[in-house]
């Protein structure tokens, strides 16, 4: 199964150079094709024209959810509910009631949610990321007896769904004690054989000659795993560190399962349990809710070009 | 080697130590709950009594004949006539950015956000849109229907067994057309070698046969690809929505198949029966991913 991955990723670099040696033919021929290809201008124009429009509209209803949702966190708790508001009133927050963001913080534990979350889905992260790319690594570059099989079941348990180890896991959290604490919402969410995967393919795209040079000079396995696997992977760290985070900061169904005090929710199930006790205080719901989605919106925007880099490096021929 | 160890043994220290963390988390919450669940999928365990009874084939048995089981499945199934949809919307969208107007980035943005902010705090607010009364969905057909001189209601979404999963196939449409898959889509339509559009023109092709014949080839293995993740993905989905939203309801009709394990195992404890459906479920996409291989596989386009 190794061996498939590794001839997979040959094949792409084959396809690689077949595609930069068509890039420079295409040269020659577009001169040709140029004459060919004019249009009117006029009908051009009008098609760029309808296109823009389409997307522009479409653009609109994507964005016209969270207009509402500002609009409302930002209400006045009787306008929402009131049958006579035009509907530039629904869109346009006409008040800008911020006691809404205030109130959400007294009603619930809102700032105790809030650091569970960070505190989690920090460790969870963190944990991931380094474990996994020390396994990756050794994956990759090291040669070991056990090797082929170990990577093997990694591979033969990513099909399976969490649904299946879940009960388990909670079976044996309960045996050890560790329902309600930090240990059962981190620990089960640090090691997965994706990450583990994802990393090993990146790592093996790696030139070998820098890493044969350290080991020449008598590096240790560590020094080149440090100073040189690290800096080169990068965008994939990266990666992985952003989608592991995302994930454990909306995962609702793994604290629900092992938490049941309030002091320890996360802000998902913090959220569910608000709209259980206020469920009718639409202002306050919406929010609490912007304050949940905020943190990954703003990440979202500065990082934007090396999230679309990101997802086209695990979703390519994944 | 001073130390006298060979090269070999010392690697192989290396290597273990390295992989240690990641294989001993692996085995303890990935590895031996896996079997471990096999093993329960044979019993009958509440937590409380005694401990597990032996059942033998007892849960698979009871699972046939269960009618939730079956409607739970075909729930899932109907929900998931979303991936299509917004396969199919992802492709336009990747064509249309795929063209260099202006404002691109603008709109890739904007097309990501309802992606990007998944979660509770989604689903919150789309229970609140979907509201009858105070929703904007149904007071925006009931102001159409003001200026047409009508007087229009929109349905009661989330609580009409009819409309609860329309509902959610729109929203969920809404939340992946512009995301994972459409900027796979744009990295596919990038990597579509220009010569072979040229070649067509030469050959006097029209936009919708370039299309049909170049591109449509050419992207298969991402249409592919994300056709086998989105399926993988879909069986498995339909929690987090529903708990939210609906509870499941309005009579069962928004609970998935991995709302009913959770329910079984974790409202009603009944562990072993849980297990038995996760099995059950692993077993879905196992078989539906291999034919997917056999069949849809070899008509891929590699170069």
């Amino acid at each position: 199964m190794g061996h498939h991955i590794d001839s997979l990723i040959q094949e792409e670099m084959k396809q690689e150079i077949a595609a930069s040696a068509s890039r420079s033919r295409r040269k020659k021929t577009v001169k040709v094709v140029t004459e060919l290809k004019e249009k009117s201008p006029m009908k051009r124009g009008l098609q760029r024209a309808a296109l823009f429009t389409a997307l522009l509209v479409g653009a609109v209803s994507m964005a016209a959810p969270f207009l509402w949702m500002v609009s409302t966190s930002l209400a006045d708790a009787g306008q929402v509910f009131s049958e006579n508001r035009s509907w530039w009133q629904e869109w346009l927050p006409v008040s800008f009631v911020w006691q809404n963001y205030v109130k959400v913080w007294a009603v619930v534990p809102f700032a105790q949610f809030y650091l569970n979350s960070i505190f989690v889905s920090l460790c969870i992260t963190f944990g991931q990321v380094a474990t996994s790319a020390m396994a990756a690594y050794a994956f990759a570059r090291l040669n070991f007896p056990g090797r082929d099989r170990i990577f093997f079941s990694y591979l033969a348990t990513m099909m399976i769904p969490g649904a299946v180890t879940m009960i388990p896991v909670f079976i044996l959290l309960r045996h050890l004690g560790w329902i309600d604490t930090y240990k059962a919402l981190i620990l089960p969410g640090i090691f997965t054989a994706y990450g583990t995967f994802m990393l090993r393919q990146f790592f093996l795209t790696l030139p070998k000659d820098l890493e044969d040079a350290a080991k020449i000079d008598g590096c240790s396995y560590v020094r080149i795993f440090w100073h040189i696997i690290l800096p080169l992977s990068k965008p994939a760290l990266a990666t992985l560190t952003t989608f592991t985070f995302m994930g454990s900061w909306m995962n609702l169904m793994w604290p629900l399962i092992v938490v049941n005090t309030h002091t320890k929710y996360t802000l998902p199930v913090g959220l569910a349990y608000f709209q259980g006790v206020h469920g009718t205080d639409w202002t306050l719901l919406m929010a609490a809710s912007m304050m949940m989605i905020l943190p990954i919106l703003i990440v979202f925007l500065f990082n934007q070009r090396f999230f679309v880099e990101g997802i086209k490096l695990t979703g390519i021929k994944g | 080697m001073k130390n006298g160890l060979k090269d070999k043994t010392k690697e192989t220290i290396a290597a273990y130590g390295f992989l240690m963390p990641n294989l001993l988390g692996f085995l303890l919450f990935t590895s031996i709950p896996v079997l471990a669940s096999l093993g329960l999928s044979f019993v009958k365990w509440d937590l409380l009594s005694k401990g597990p009874q032996f059942a033998g084939l007892a849960n698979f048995i009871e699972l046939t004949k269960d009618p939730f089981f079956g409607k739970y499945c075909w729930n899932t199934l109907v929900l998931m006539t979303a991936i299509p949809i917004s396969m199919a919307g992802s492709l336009l969208l990747a064509i249309a950015l795929n063209q260099k107007l202006r404002g691109t980035v603008i709109f890739r943005t904007v097309y990501f956000l309802p992606t990007i902010c998944s979660g509770v705090a989604i689903f919150m607010l789309w229970r609140l849109i979907y509201n009858p009364n105070f929703g904007f969905l149904n007071s925006m057909t009931a102001q159409f229907g003001d200026m047409l001189g009508l007087r229009l209601t929109g349905p009661n979404w989330l609580t009409d067994e009819a409309w609860a999963k329309p509902a959610f196939i729109i929203m969920s449409v809404w939340q992946s057309i512009g995301g994972y898959n459409m900027i796979l889509y744009l990295a596919a339509l990038q990597g579509v070698p220009r010569d072979l559009y040229d070649a067509a023109e030469v050959d006097g092709a029209n936009s919708w046969q370039k299309f049909w014949n170049v591109t449509w080839p050419q992207i298969s293995p991402t249409t592919f690809f994300i056709a086998t993740m989105s399926l993988i993905g879909g069986f498995q989905a339909g929690f987090d929505q529903a708990y939210i939203m609906t509870g499941g309801g309005p009579n069962g009709s928004t609970t998935t198949i991995i709302y009913y394990i959770f329910n079984n195992a974790f409202e009603w404890y009944r562990m072993g029966y849980a297990a038995a459906i996760s099995w059950v479920l692993f077993l879905i996409i196992f078989a539906v991913t291999v034919v997917k291989w056999r069949f849809f596989g070899k008509a891929v386009h590699y170069n």
